[in-house]
């Protein structure tokens, strides 16, 4: 494990990737609001939950990454694409994408921006351990990402997969329970709304 | 390089939801509108993970997968609604949407 620390190889978590990620993230984030067409929109946004997903792994949570492209890009970007293919869109595209009161739309919006950015800036001192003044971002695998024993890392990871599993199944197995209640009521709604005659 | 903490996830995080709510408010397609929604529980959903890596626990994780349960209960029964509506108004655009103003 030295030779391999010793040998310069690239730690796997490095700001480029943060960067590039978040970058693809946000660029296609404004591809989905301006597309005029909704399929390119529903593209677009498979980019984002991608690059999102990305993002999840960087901040080692394998499982949350894994839910996201299985459910978000998997499951309900499809549900979306079926919709786009049901409903009209050769009108919609022809015709203006935002609506009448637009600028008042983007105004506020800037306005939430700002507040976004004043209180994050503001409140970056509470992101500092109170002790040591750094930013408290304990990193328990980034010696092993280091270095670069992918044996030791996979078996690190699935330690947190592990983990959320036992949380899940333990002291949030009511809050489990009851997302399932919701999902059910959420496919009879579904049903219930699309179908003509009940 | 500055290396990585939760202050770049925020950033980040914070613009995607701004990118939501811009959606939310200034288009016209409901489909479209839905999908801004989804980019704002996104945005949601990484501050949750950002800090759950930044306290070192797991339970941010797991809010962010019941975030995820939501997301995909509101996209069915939102895109039912919308598929109803269709079939009555013939229309996806939110101004045409007024039955209940007068």
């Amino acid at each position: 494990m030295n030779s391999a620390l010793n040998s310069g190889m690239a730690p796997v978590a490095t700001p480029w990737f943060f960067y590039s990620l978040a970058g693809l993230a946000v660029i296609s984030g404004v591809l989905v609001i301006t597309r005029r067409n909704a399929v390119h929109s529903a593209l677009a946004l498979i980019v984002t939950l991608l690059s999102v997903a990305g993002l999840y792994l960087m901040l080692y949570a394998p499982f949350v990454a894994g839910v996201q492209i299985i459910v978000y890009a998997g499951g309900i970007m499809v549900l979306f694409l079926f919709v786009i293919m049901l409903v009209n869109i050769d009108r919609s595209s022809k015709e203006r994408r935002f609506n009448r009161i637009w600028p008042i739309g983007l105004t506020a919006s800037c306005a939430l921006l700002a507040l976004f950015v004043s209180a994050i800036l503001k409140g970056k001192t509470l992101l500092n351990d109170p002790i040591t003044g750094k930013p408290m971002w304990p990193d328990p695998m980034g010696k092993l990402a280091e270095s670069s024993n992918t044996q030791q890392i996979a078996s690190m990871l699935y330690g947190e997969v592990n983990k959320v599993g036992q949380y899940r199944m333990g002291e949030y197995t009511f809050a489990f329970e009851i997302a399932s209640l919701l999902l059910l009521v959420a496919i009879l709604g579904a049903v219930i709304m699309t179908k003509k005659k009940i | 390089m500055v290396p990585i903490t939760t202050f770049h996830y925020l950033v980040v995080a914070a613009a995607l939801f701004v990118l939501g709510v811009i959606g939310v408010l200034t288009r016209r397609n409901v489909v479209i509108i839905l999908m801004s929604i989804e980019l704002i529980l996104n945005a949601v959903t990484l501050n949750l993970v950002a800090f759950s890596r930044m306290w070192g626990n797991l339970h941010g994780q797991l809010f962010a997968i019941f975030i995820v349960v939501d997301a995909a209960a509101e996209a069915a029964v939102g895109l039912g609604i919308l598929i109803a509506f269709f079939r009555n108004k013939e229309t996806v655009n939110v101004d045409e949407i007024d039955l209940l103003k007068w």
